[in-house]
């Protein structure tokens, strides 16, 4: 493995290449160049998947520099199996976004592009951060560019949307910094501790019980505004719908995941006696998720806001996944098989989020096509696109089968996963998260129905084009992963194997009653 | 024991605006330019002297009436060098306002003047006399434009105000000065060593009149009332002399006045301050959202950044005051730049100073948009700018101190506050221009404006260098 810096590389070549951006203007040259840019950094983090050491939960590709001296704080970068697909799946995804703007944006196209790439660079830094406030800088940080792309190129009610969309997360994040100061505060006046953010520290810290439960509930604050779970989710509908397509596409693809890795490397093993406490609560959200907001999405009559109702029906999935864990070593106490159904939940849900961030990336991207051409999301103003658009409709069709489950797609991967998962631990958990596969199905199929199949509503869809060779390259890819992660999905699971692991272990781990597993310790 | 050398920048600045002063009857109008130079060389020769007579130790002199320590330092480097950026940045203002007249840079210059000798006192009248003489240069500048009738009233008000809080510190100071006979800071700290200071009624007594006094010149709530209105009235360019630098000079009073001499009584003037600064963050957030004037807008938003200040001053330790001095500096940074941008956009006889001013900022000019954001984002506290680290600083250094729910309260309310950061930059990012004039500024104005709005990223990515400053002056004087 050679000793280059490739972290630092995928998080300022970005952002780097947006200023460039931004500086050669909207003149000429500004889509080819932010193209170059976001195909190099896509390129530059294949070696990541390449050189990376599966038998290992080790951080790697590590690099550090001190930084912050008086607060202890340090340029630590690294990834393990948890943060490397969800950096390809940004690299990716950045990508697909340029090429989705390239006709379609026609004000201040080059600070679109760049905003795009400095996105990227900043999503890049949350996923690498080993060091807490790195973190909390990158998390925050992202937010700006989302801001400006939402308020700028968005839809009629963008403003509001877009200082909603904020506001909300600034909110949940700054309870987060409060933990965070506080953990560090903690970890200099504990023996054997100095005071740092690196997460591995923070890790290993040893908390009581109040200072977990208080930490774990802004934690949950935090990442469920950003994930975002039921009741906090508000945002998501209004942002996805004013956003340009590529705003959309990026928020769901990328920026949901951040809060579901958030909530893997801070929540479940820096507080994890907490997090076995409260695990009701999560699932009870994620459920309610699953079941509640699913219904939701079957009302809607915009095709984005029943996409963006549908993601965070999956997300909850996803978080349902990850706190699966406790209730799983409860109810089979702590044998093998139930190590490897909390692994299995885990895993279930990390291949949900990269399988999340293609498939509702395809959706947007279909519905931004559509959008282009006949300027409404309205459900009612389709039917029979079919007719005029078949290749379109072909993608779209299957995509909608990979968003509600499909075997042979990647939706169904990690779905599966988690259900088989959660018989383990409570056959009503299982029961209600199998009900999306119903009531996703219900709400996907019938957009179809509506949009794609039918006789020809209108004059307008009468005159559709089908796609254009831009948008045909631009879907196949998505096409080409989704149904590649479905059908083999092992070269995902398997780097990850290791990390989820050693998660799962440090999850079990109570740090009140040292050396004992959390279910044991809650009885004490 | 005498030691005049301690005072060497003071003498030689107040001898320069003396020679500037007369220099300038024999001047016409058309040689104002050269008044403007002198003042600012004599502000960056000044702070040249200030810079290599630090030493890292302390000295007395003046028969111990002054000091010169690393702290006092730092604060007379940042008071002169922001000065000279406002300087820069109000030669547009004056010229075209019609203002371009020399005792602008005259009485601030005598202002500086004060500053520097609070930020260098050792002894409470001195620290009074410094903050007469930048408050009575104030009063004038911000009544500075006389035939504008807001102008003259702000003047009015901040003078009444002012005379009362000054008359409050000075009450307080005399009550001390019954009690203990001493003004010396390290006198008085001896005395207040031995007292039991929450028994102590009369020292208590004095202790309120004195943190009244200050917490005025904070313009911290509840002695915040002067703040809105002055910022409204007073010409732009006085706006943003008295929104940036001043306040660097309160924060130096602080730590002369309450810090040093009285450190022992910090339970009694903590909690005050407490209150004040909660009150602050609370009322000044709040209010801010309801205003549309910029100029407004700001001030309640320095209201909210005092009590931040405060909040960090109270806690009483080295780390907490080297918290507040790095607040200090770098807000002052953000919010010349700030009015640097509503000076930008006046014109000729138009002041620039709602918020329908900056709309489509980003369609007029980009990259004077982009400056805005980040100084607006600096405020706001979002990373990656120097904001955050100051507002981390302050949090971290409150929680220490055990005060864990003051410290969400205050996070809680940056969320509040953010959002009238947030519609600014919507006005300037989302909003369609009213105004499509271009935006014309000479040049060392926007490379000054430039490097200003730089600084918030700069400072934002590498805190460190300004923080090692911060809290190593602090550690090596108090």
């Amino acid at each position: 493995m050679l000793d280059l810096p490739i972290l630092s590389f995928l998080i300022w070549l970005p952002i780097v290449g947006g200023f460039g951006v931004l500086i050669v203007g909207d003149r000429f040259g500004a889509k080819q160049f932010a193209l170059g840019v976001a195909l190099l950094t896509f390129l530059l983090s294949l070696p990541l998947y390449a050189w990376f050491d599966r038998t290992t939960a080790n951080m790697q590709f590590v690099e550090f520099l001190p930084w912050v001296e008086s607060f202890n704080i340090n340029y630590h970068l690294g990834i393990d199996g948890i943060s490397m697909p969800l950096i390809l799946l940004n690299t990716f995804i950045t990508v697909l976004v340029v090429i989705a703007g390239w006709e379609v944006i026609k004000y201040r196209i080059s600070q679109y592009l760049a905003a795009f790439l400095i996105m990227e660079g900043v999503v890049n830094g949350v996923f690498a951060s080993l060091d807490a406030m790195l973190f909390y800088i990158m998390f925050e940080g992202m937010l700006i560019p989302l801001f400006l792309i939402i308020g700028i190129w968005g839809g009629a009610r963008r403003v509001y949307a877009t200082i909603k969309f904020f506001l909300y997360t600034f909110f949940g994040s700054v309870f987060l910094l409060i933990s965070l100061i506080y953990l560090y505060q903690l970890g200099g006046g504990t023996e054997g501790f100095t005071a740092s953010f690196a997460i591995a520290d923070l890790q290993k810290l040893p908390i009581g019980r109040t200072p977990q439960i208080l930490i774990f509930l802004s934690f949950l604050l935090a990442f469920g505004v950003k994930v975002p779970m039921w009741p906090v989710h508000t945002w998501l509908p209004d942002a996805h719908v004013e956003a340009p397509t590529g705003g959309s596409v990026i928020l769901a693809a990328i920026t949901l995941k951040v809060g579901g890795y958030a909530f893997l490397r801070f929540a479940l093993p820096i507080v994890p006696d907490a997090a076995a406490q409260l695990d009701w609560l999560v699932l009870f959200m994620s459920l309610t998720a699953v079941v509640y907001i699913g219904f939701v999405a079957l009302v809607q009559q915009d095709m984005k806001k029943l996409v963006a109702y549908s993601s965070i029906a999956h997300m909850g999935f996803v978080t349902l996944g990850f706190f699966l864990v406790y209730s799983i070593a409860e109810s089979a106490q702590a044998n093998s098989t139930s190590m490897a159904s909390a692994m299995l939940a885990m895993q279930g849900g990390m291949v949900q989020m990269v399988s999340h961030g293609f498939i509702s990336g395809a959706m947007f991207l279909c519905i931004g096509v559509l959008y282009d051409r006949m300027h409404t999301r309205d459900i009612n103003a389709y039917g029979g696109v079919a007719n005029r658009m078949p290749m379109f409709a072909a993608f779209f069709v299957l995509f909608a089968m990979a968003n509600t489950g499909l075997p042979g797609t990647s939706g169904f991967v990690g779905e599966f996963m988690v259900i088989l998962a959660s018989f383990k631990s409570d056959a009503w958990v299982a029961i209600l998260a199998s009900t999306t596969l119903i009531i996703g199905a219900a709400y996907t199929l019938w957009l179809v129905k509506r949009v794609i199949f039918g006789d020809i509503k209108n004059g307008e869809v009468a005159e559709l084009q089908d796609i254009s060779q831009r948008e045909f390259v631009m879907l196949a890819l998505l096409a080409g992963a989704v149904l590649l992660l479905g059908l083999w999905p092992q070269p995902l699971t398997d780097v990850m194997d290791m990390s989820i692991k050693n998660l799962v272990t440090q999850a079990l781990q109570s740090k009140i009653c040292i050396g004992r597993s959390v279910v044991e310790a809650c009885q004490l | 024991m005498m030691n005049i050398a301690i005072a060497t920048p003071e003498i030689f600045l107040l001898s320069t605006i003396c020679l500037i002063l007369l220099m300038d009857l024999f001047l016409g109008e058309a040689c104002r330019m050269v008044t403007y130079l002198l003042s600012i060389v004599a502000l960056l020769a000044t702070a040249l002297l200030v810079y290599s007579s630090m030493g890292g130790d302390k000295i007395t002199g003046l028969h111990d009436m002054y000091v010169r320590d690393d702290l006092g330092g730092v604060l007379k480097i940042s008071i002169l060098l922001l000065t000279v950026g406002i300087f820069v940045y109000a030669r547009k203002y004056l010229r075209e306002q019609d203002l371009w007249q020399s005792e602008f840079f005259l009485l601030s210059l005598f202002s500086v003047l004060g500053m520097m000798v609070m930020s260098s006192a050792n002894n409470l009248l001195v620290v009074y006399l410094g903050l007469e003489l930048l408050a009575l240069s104030m009063y004038v500048l911000v009544a500075f434009k006389r035939d504008d009738g807001r102008s003259t009233e702000a003047a009015m008000k901040y003078f009444v105000l002012g005379a009362v809080a000054s008359g409050m510190l000075l009450y307080g100071i005399s009550i001390l000065y019954g009690l203990s006979g001493k003004l010396d800071i390290a006198g008085v700290a001896a005395y207040v060593s031995v007292q039991n200071v929450m028994q102590n009624i009369p020292l208590l007594f004095a202790l309120v009149f004195m943190v009244a006094g200050i917490a005025f010149k904070f313009g911290a709530v509840p002695f915040h009332m002067w703040v809105p209105d002055v910022y409204q009235g007073a010409p732009t360019a006085v706006t943003m002399f008295l929104g940036s630098v001043p306040k660097l000079a309160a924060l130096a009073m602080f730590l002369r006045v309450l810090a040093e001499s009285m450190a022992v009584a910090q339970p009694g003037w903590g909690q005050m301050l407490l209150v004040f600064g909660l009150l602050s963050v609370f009322l000044g957030n709040l209010v801010a959202i309801a205003q549309f004037n910029l100029k407004r807008m700001l001030a309640y938003s320095t209201i909210a950044h005092m009590g931040f200040i405060l909040l960090g001053a109270l806690t009483g330790t080295t780390q907490g005051y080297g918290a507040a001095l790095f607040y200090t500096i770098t807000y002052a940074l953000t919010a010349a730049g700030a009015f640097a941008v509503l000076i930008l956009l006046s014109r000729e006889g138009v002041e620039a100073e709602t918020l329908d001013d900056i709309k489509g900022l980003n369609e007029r000019n980009p990259w004077y948009a982009f400056i805005m954001m980040m100084l607006l984002f600096s405020m706001a506290g979002i990373p990656p700018t120097v904001g955050f680290y100051a507002k981390l600083s302050i949090i971290d250094a409150v929680m220490q101190a055990g005060y864990l729910w003051p410290a969400v309260f205050m996070v809680v309310l940056s969320v509040i506050g953010a959002f009238y950061y947030l519609r600014a930059i919507k006005m300037m990012y989302f909003d369609k221009p009213d105004n499509t004039a271009p935006i014309e500024a000479e040049l060392d104005f926007t490379i000054l404006l430039s490097v200003n709005g730089l600084l918030m990223v700069v400072l934002g990515i590498f805190p460190s260098v300004l923080m090692g400053i911060c809290s190593a002056a602090v550690v090596a004087s108090l």
